[in-house]
């Protein structure tokens, strides 16, 4: 067998793991491997504008597409812009693999010119990293770096490869099966632990399943059995801000969201019931409220593959250490085989009849001013019909998409959820374009947010990525303002979006449609124009300025003191709430 | 406001794990991340070809916390395995400190007197000056030290904690 380059190595080990599509961006460090690159039509790079852009459009081709992302970056400052992106990977658990290069073995440690401790800086962000010091150990590391990044809970992997072992040769052979000698991730759940989950369904008066990005990380048939399983027990199912579309938000068990933003009936739901099956969420701060009132009489299961997530916030009674779906058909095949009927929940869905009733995502308006739900409504109806990937930037945009844009299916919306990064959104977008060609992709934003990747126009532009930015523009960092508004006394401290450019000439300056939305009479037709143009466009749509996003549970709260609409807010919060993020 | 504090207690890990570049690092990064307390950190190989160390780690931590710290450190790719040797049953706990003691007449010979009580050995020795070599738990060679303090210490060193479980069962 003859010799290759570490640059060969690496291109015909990620071709070896079936990768399509590269986000990077080219220096010195990694010259070898962008001249690998030239020379083959494998592998297809997408050159990004800012290397944070990459990691979080290969967050979005994985999100999209359920494969892992892959992104190229020099070294010191290509690794530190992609810092932010592989936390984010982190957060979210997104497979994604982050190819660094690095000065020379025999600099490093000189403070040589662009210089990063990449796997120091890295080892808090990523779920493992690794230093190549030999061309021979190149092949196995990425192998093994793959079966990392994509197996147990998923999340970045970075791989930081010194320019000299870019150069130098070596045999490589792709292996088979990884056994790892440390890293077995659990997936097959305790038979036990499934039964007893499954009689606590089945006796249960007031159940709910509280669903999250676990789900959809596991993949379509984790989504497929969760559905089967609320049809079995007829109970009602809510999910985080990173589990939408795991059920139909068009099934008659769907809540909605819960949380922090989360619908009235979610939240009662969630404070009222009597059981609590966690799959594949975490028990975050947004989802709880204040600790001590989450959740006081209901008993808990919870299926995670993370060990560590379990009894992190809130202690439960059941864990199920597994793979959701490997969970969910086990629970399934029990139910069926124990022959539970179907419970009678008559009792709990009067209950939550009355809390829907609430309609706590009404919200008013009148005239020509265009709120920003219902700009999201319009949005909605538009395009539902298209099954759309949405993305979106973070902030009060974010929270509307989330409460007001229906998701039948998993795999669609994509968002930056632990870490809340602003400017996710657009690479995220062109990210999830290029994953899947012929969908209908929007990139729901603010007016801050988006400037905060706004240089991507142009790699939407120089791939012809049909994609769509529809900018709810309040002049306001909203989340912010609102925040202001409800702690602070209304000091909108540096919190207005000043200077802000003409976004129409900026969208036309980088070769996109821009399409100005300013009343209420434009906004369907706005949004038809957008949809009829089939390159990208960009809407900047004029929404009312001051609106806050409701119902919210403020920071320390528990479930039931959610705030419904803006008469409910006081102006002012004491200092152990303050301290709350 | 004040922030609250939780009731902790001390337990001492024995971490197996891959004896590869950076997995000091990733161990005391974790803890220092996510804000746990190190008392005393031991290292070292422990297999015939030096591919796998034993790190004992002293931590105090609630319960709860404790559960979260062992379930953060199994979840390191290099980790082999972690065991709570406070919870898993009685264990023998030693450290080893070297302790230099400077003086003359009276001083000297008490100090050679309270090194033989404690069974310190002597490892150097000059005129005016003895290194003992002590071993024992951490309140034997704190206590020791102590009474050093009285006869002329001056310098200490010590290797933190190492632990095994009592028994012929391997941990």
């Amino acid at each position: 067998m003859t010799e290759k380059s570490g640059a060969d190595i690496l291109i015909e080990a990620l071709t070896d793991l079936g990768v399509e599509v590269v986000f990077g961006y080219p220096g010195g460090a990694v010259l070898p491997i962008y001249d690998a690159l030239f020379k083959q039509d494998r592998i297809k790079h997408i050159l990004v504008r800012h290397e944070q852009a990459a990691t979080h459009a290969a967050e979005g081709y994985a999100r999209s597409t359920g494969k892992p992302g892959v992104v190229l970056v020099t070294s010191g400052p290509g690794a530190t812009n992609a810092i932010t992106g592989i936390t984010d990977a982190l957060m979210d658990s997104i497979p994604m693999v982050v190819i660094t290069g690095q000065v020379p073995t025999a600099l490093i440690g000189t403070d040589a010119f662009q210089e990063a401790d990449t796997v120091g800086i890295t080892r808090h962000c990523t779920k493992h990293n690794y230093l190549v010091k030999r061309p021979e150990l190149l092949g196995a590391t990425i192998h093994e770096a793959f079966h990392i990044a994509t197996s147990g809970r998923p999340g970045p992997v970075v791989i930081d490869i010194p320019k000299d072992v870019q150069v130098a040769t070596a045999r490589y052979e792709a292996p088979g099966p990884i056994q790892h000698k440390t890293y077995r991730p659990q997936t097959e759940p305790e038979a036990a632990k499934i039964q007893e989950a499954v009689d606590m369904l089945a006796a249960a008066e007031r159940p709910v399943f509280y669903t999250g990005g676990g789900v959809i990380n596991s993949g379509p048939e984790a989504t497929r059995l969760l559905r089967e399983l609320a049809a079995l027990t007829g109970a009602p199912v809510t999910s985080t801000l990173m589990g939408l579309g795991a059920l139909p938000a068009s099934s008659d068990q769907w809540l909605g969201m819960l949380g922090m933003h989360g619908t009235y009936e979610a939240n009662m739901a969630m404070n009222q019931a009597d059981l609590i099956i966690a799959v594949g969420s975490r028990f975050d701060d947004r989802v709880t409220g204040r600790l001590d009132a989450f959740a006081p009489n209901s008993r808990k299961v919870h299926i995670d593959i993370d060990r560590s997530s379990v009894n992190k916030n809130v202690r439960v009674d059941l864990p199920i250490i597994a793979d959701c779906a490997r969970a969910l058909d086990a629970m399934v095949e029990s139910w069926k085989q124990r022959g539970h009927p179907k419970p009678d929940l008559g009792e709990w869905w009067s209950r939550i009849q009355g809390w829907r009733a609430r309609r706590c995502l009404d919200f008013p308006e009148g005239g020509e001013t265009i709120m920003p739900q219902r700009s999201i409504r319009a949005l909605y109806e538009a395009t539902k019909h298209r099954a759309p990937i949405i993305t979106t930037e973070v902030g009060q945009h974010q929270m509307w998409a989330a409460q007001h844009f229906g998701f039948e299916a998993p795999n669609k919306w994509l968002t930056s959820g632990g870490l809340g990064t602003m400017g996710y959104g657009l690479p995220a977008a062109i990210g999830a374009q290029l994953g899947n060609p012929d969908a209908l992709v929007i990139d729901i934003a603010g007016e801050a947010s988006i400037q905060m990747n706004i240089q991507e126009l142009a790699t939407a532009t120089q791939y012809r990525l049909p994609v769509k930015i529809f900018i709810l523009n309040n002049e306001y960092m909203g989340m912010v303002r609102q925040w202001q508004e409800l702690t602070y006394q209304s000091r909108y401290s540096e919190s207005y979006s000043d200077a802000l450019p003409d976004f129409v000439k900026l969208a036309e300056a980088y070769g996109w449609k821009g399409i100005r939305i300013e009343k209420r009479s434009e906004l369907e037709d706005g949004i038809q124009a957008m949809l009829d143009h089939d390159g990208p466009v960009l809407v900047d749509c004029r929404v009312a300025k001051l609106a806050n996003c409701f119902p919210m549970i403020p920071s320390g709260a528990a479930h039931t003191e959610m705030l419904l609409q803006a008469s409910e807010v006081s102006g002012e919060m004491d200092d152990e709430a303050k301290a709350l993020v | 406001m004040h922030i609250k504090e939780e009731a902790i207690e001390r337990h001492t890990l024995a971490v197996i794990v891959d004896n590869e570049p950076g997995i000091l690092a990733r161990i005391a990064g974790l803890f220092t991340a996510r804000g746990y307390n190190i008392s005393s950190l031991t290292v070292s190989e422990i297999s015939d070809d030096d591919l796998i160390s034993r790190i004992t780690i002293v931590t105090f931590a609630s319960a709860p916390v404790m559960e979260q710290i062992i379930a953060q450190l199994e979840r390191l790719v290099p980790v082999h395995k972690v065991v709570d040797l406070t919870t898993k049953g009685e264990h023998v706990e030693r450290e080893l400190a070297l302790v230099k003691v400077v003086g003359t007449g009276d001083h000297r010979i008490e100090a050679l007197r309270l090194a033989e009580v404690y069974r310190a050995r002597v490892v150097d020795a000059t005129i005016s000056s003895f290194v003992f070599e002590v071993t024992g738990t951490t309140d034997k060679i704190d206590k020791f030290v102590e009474l050093m303090r009285e006869v002329g210490l001056v310098e200490v060193a010590r290797t933190g904690i190492v632990a095994i479980s009592r028994g012929r069962e391997a941990a």
